[in-house]
């Protein structure tokens, strides 16, 4: 659906970024995981037309997106990292507006407008102000209006930050709905665990660049010498662990790394902020 | 619905929808201009009369009819005192000037008409330095009633009579004179010394130098307004200030919330869109325009509805010079967001930028007062332009085409700040 082919940025002859490709197909999330700095947010705005890359380009559905105002812009939702919302107008409000400014009118945009709220079940607060609400439904109010033109593509920039378990919870039930619907989404995120939850492939980008990209299982195997991951009941140490094994008790071991030791593995612990 | 009119109409939405702020917005423009209409006179006609004080120390026949010719103008709120007092009170600021005749001055002034070397006695004035556009009024009344009286004194026969024959006789000696003049000089003294003896017996001044030297006109004052059976309303030029500067600010917070938008990510999102630049600058342009005007309305009723303000001159170049100025508010406001960084800083910068137009527009106090080199800077600040252009369609009562030179001075501002915009304008965040 979403095609990405050699992205090049640079900002005062420092790349941010060096060459990236990746696709995204309908019915498919990809994860675009990188530390700090990494030209992740760089990316997600050359993919939807935001800054023009200096090298590469876009496609949708094999049609290059064009300038400010090209058509294609519509097919694609762009959630943004902020909470970019109106917080003295009603949701349904805000809903609207997004709607009309990809085109979306009359009854049509009613019926987007009713089915966006009841996807991120805020159905009941139409009329509310994103000023009375908590973090997690101004999260989830913030994915509608990407949502509410109904675009293929939906490219979420670290959609979660700051929203608690239920909230990230009921994100994520929702973008696993939009990926049953066909639609193409990219998720940009911090927390591998999300990652590991949602993206059917992920790609780690680093300095501008591309370092590793697949299945979550293939990125395991991609990590040399990786110690076993166990899920145990109860507490934990080495001792206890073969005295568990030993005395019988459940102890469940899975191959490979996880998707947050493989990303560490790749980009090293150090801090980046 | 397009894209275009939906972001107009939310953000008039969302303007408007702040009532809190909105009340302040209409409500310190109204009650500045309020204020300031009524330090101008508001509707009256009646002036203010200027207190001044007078010391006589001379306290002879012409100082004390020279006090009570000033008691009795309409321009004066006149009080006697003497000299220590007079001076406190001009440092006090409870009169504007002092006026202190001086000993011997009703012997001396007479004698100086006709003497041009005999010694000049000198009124003092004191003035409040702070009020000093008084000391040219007081200075111009006190030369009319001084010279009345003097040349009064001069002509009575009683006071003046040894005058004349005293500088007579100087004439008659003094050596070195064309013989001519001389002659010419002694026949004026004698027909002057003439005139004396005639009033002399017949008791009561007759003659024209009898009443002393008058103004030899009179003047009859018309208000030129917009209509005849109407006068200058202060609050007319008031509210124009007031309401350019407070529309003005308005702008900055248009140009502000811009900043505020990028800030939490409210402009990436329009940015990505499909819209093109234009109908996002134009846009931001466009509602600007319209809250503006809508504010500028809402003012000029309040003018209207309270404070006897009339569109005399044309309804038509009245809305055009509205409009414009809303238009030169939007794209300032566009300006501030292309040229700003933070919007904590901006916003401090802009105030300051918009009290200086507001101050050279003439908004606070008339550019009359103004250095010369200063009032030719004005002509190229353009809330001169919609300051004077209201004015002229309000109390001056002007025509449409009063209205032409302020609207496109106006608009021609508008299209720098746009230009200047969209080049400074930074799209990629």
């Amino acid at each position: 659906m979403l095609s990405a082919r050699e992205l090049w940025k640079s900002y005062d002859g420092k790349v941010a970024v060096g060459g990236i490709s990746l696709d995204i197909g309908a019915g498919e999330i990809v994860g675009l995981l990188g530390p700090n700095g990494a030209g992740k947010s760089t990316t997600v705005s050359m993919l939807c037309g935001l800054i023009s890359p200096d090298r590469g380009g876009v496609t949708i559905a094999g049609e290059p997106i064009g300038s400010d105002g090209s058509v294609l812009k519509r097919r694609i939702g762009l959630v943004t990292q902020e909470i970019a919302l109106h917080e003295n107008l009603g949701a349904a409000r805000n809903l609207e507006l997004f709607g009309e400014l990809y085109g979306v009118t009359g009854r049509l945009l009613g019926e987007r407008v009713a089915a966006a709220l009841e996807l991120v079940g805020l159905a009941d607060r139409a009329r509310s102000h994103p000023s009375t609400f908590s973090g997690g439904m101004k999260r989830r109010l913030n994915i509608a209006c990407a949502l509410v033109h109904d675009p293929d593509v939906v490219l979420l920039d670290e959609p979660t930050v700051g929203v608690d378990p239920q909230s990230r919870n009921a994100i994520f039930d929702n973008l696993e709905t939009l990926r049953s619907r066909g639609k193409a989404l990219l998720y940009t995120t911090h927390y591998m665990e999300e990652a590991e939850r949602l993206c059917d492939r992920i790609v780690i980008i680093d300095r501008g660049r591309t370092i590793a990209s697949g299945t979550q299982d293939e990125l395991r195997r991609a990590v040399p010498g990786s110690a076993a991951r166990v899920e145990l009941e109860g507490a934990v140490d080495a001792e206890l662990l073969a005295l568990l094994a030993a005395r019988g008790l459940t102890v469940r071991a899975r191959s490979g790394a996880s998707i947050e030791d493989v990303f560490l593995h790749l980009t090293g612990r150090e801090l980046r902020d | 619905m397009g894209p275009v009119a939906a972001l107009v109409r939310t953000d008039v939405i969302l303007y408007f929808s702040n009532r809190r702020a909105l009340a302040v917005t209409l409500a310190a423009p109204i009650l500045l201009a309020a204020f300031f209409g009524a330090a101008l006179g508001g509707p009256s006609t009646k002036v203010s009369r200027v207190p001044v004080a007078v010391v006589d120390r001379d306290a002879s026949p012409v100082s004390k009819a020279i006090v009570a010719a000033m008691r009795s103008d309409a321009s004066f709120d006149v009080r006697e005192a003497a000299e220590p007092e007079a001076t406190r009170l001009v440092r006090e600021g409870k009169v504007r000037a002092a006026v202190v005749v001086p000993v011997g001055f009703g012997e001396e002034a007479p004698k100086a008409v006709f003497n041009p070397v005999a010694r000049k006695p000198e009124i003092g004035i004191l003035y409040d330095p702070s009020q000093s556009m008084t000391l040219a009024l007081v200075k111009g009344l006190l030369a009319q009633y001084v010279m009345k009286e003097v040349s009064r004194a001069a002509f009575d026969p009683k006071v003046g009579g040894d005058t004349v024959a005293k500088v007579r006789r100087d004439v008659a000696a003094r050596t070195g004179m064309d013989s001519a003049r001389r002659a010419d000089l002694l026949a004026l003294l004698d027909s002057i010394a003439r005139v004396q003896a005639r009033e002399a017996s017949a008791g009561t001044p007759k003659a024209p130098g009898s009443a002393g030297l008058a103004m030899p006109f009179e003047t009859r004052e018309t208000q030129v307004a917009g209509s005849r059976d109407r006068r200058y309303n202060g609050y007319a030029h008031a509210f124009a200030g007031m309401g350019v500067q407070f529309v003005l600010f308005m702008g900055i917070e248009l140009g502000v919330g811009l900043l505020l938008m990028r800030r939490m990510g409210l402009w990436k999102r329009l940015r990505a869109a499909p819209l093109s630049r234009a109908a996002l600058l134009g846009s931001r342009v466009a509602s600007g325009t319209v809250i503006a005007a809508a504010l500028f309305s809402a003012i000029y009723g309040a003018a209207i509805a309270f404070f006897g303000v009339r569109v005399d001159g044309s309804a038509i170049g009245f809305a055009a010079i509205v409009l414009a100025f809303a238009l030169l508010t939007s794209t300032f406001g566009l300006l501030i967001a292309a040229l700003g960084r933070t919007p904590e800083a901006t916003r401090g910068l802009a105030v300051l930028a918009t009290l200086l137009l507001v101050m050279l527009g003439g908004a606070w106090v008339p550019t009359f007062i103004f250095p010369e080199w200063l009032q030719a800077v004005t002509v190229f600040v353009p809330t001169r332009w919609a300051v004077d252009g209201l004015e002229a369609m309000t109390w001056r009562g002007l025509g449409l085409e009063a209205a032409w030179a302020p609207v496109a001075s106006m608009l021609a501002v508008s299209a720098l700040f746009a230009l200047v915009s969209v080049r400074f304008f930074a799209w990629e965040e």
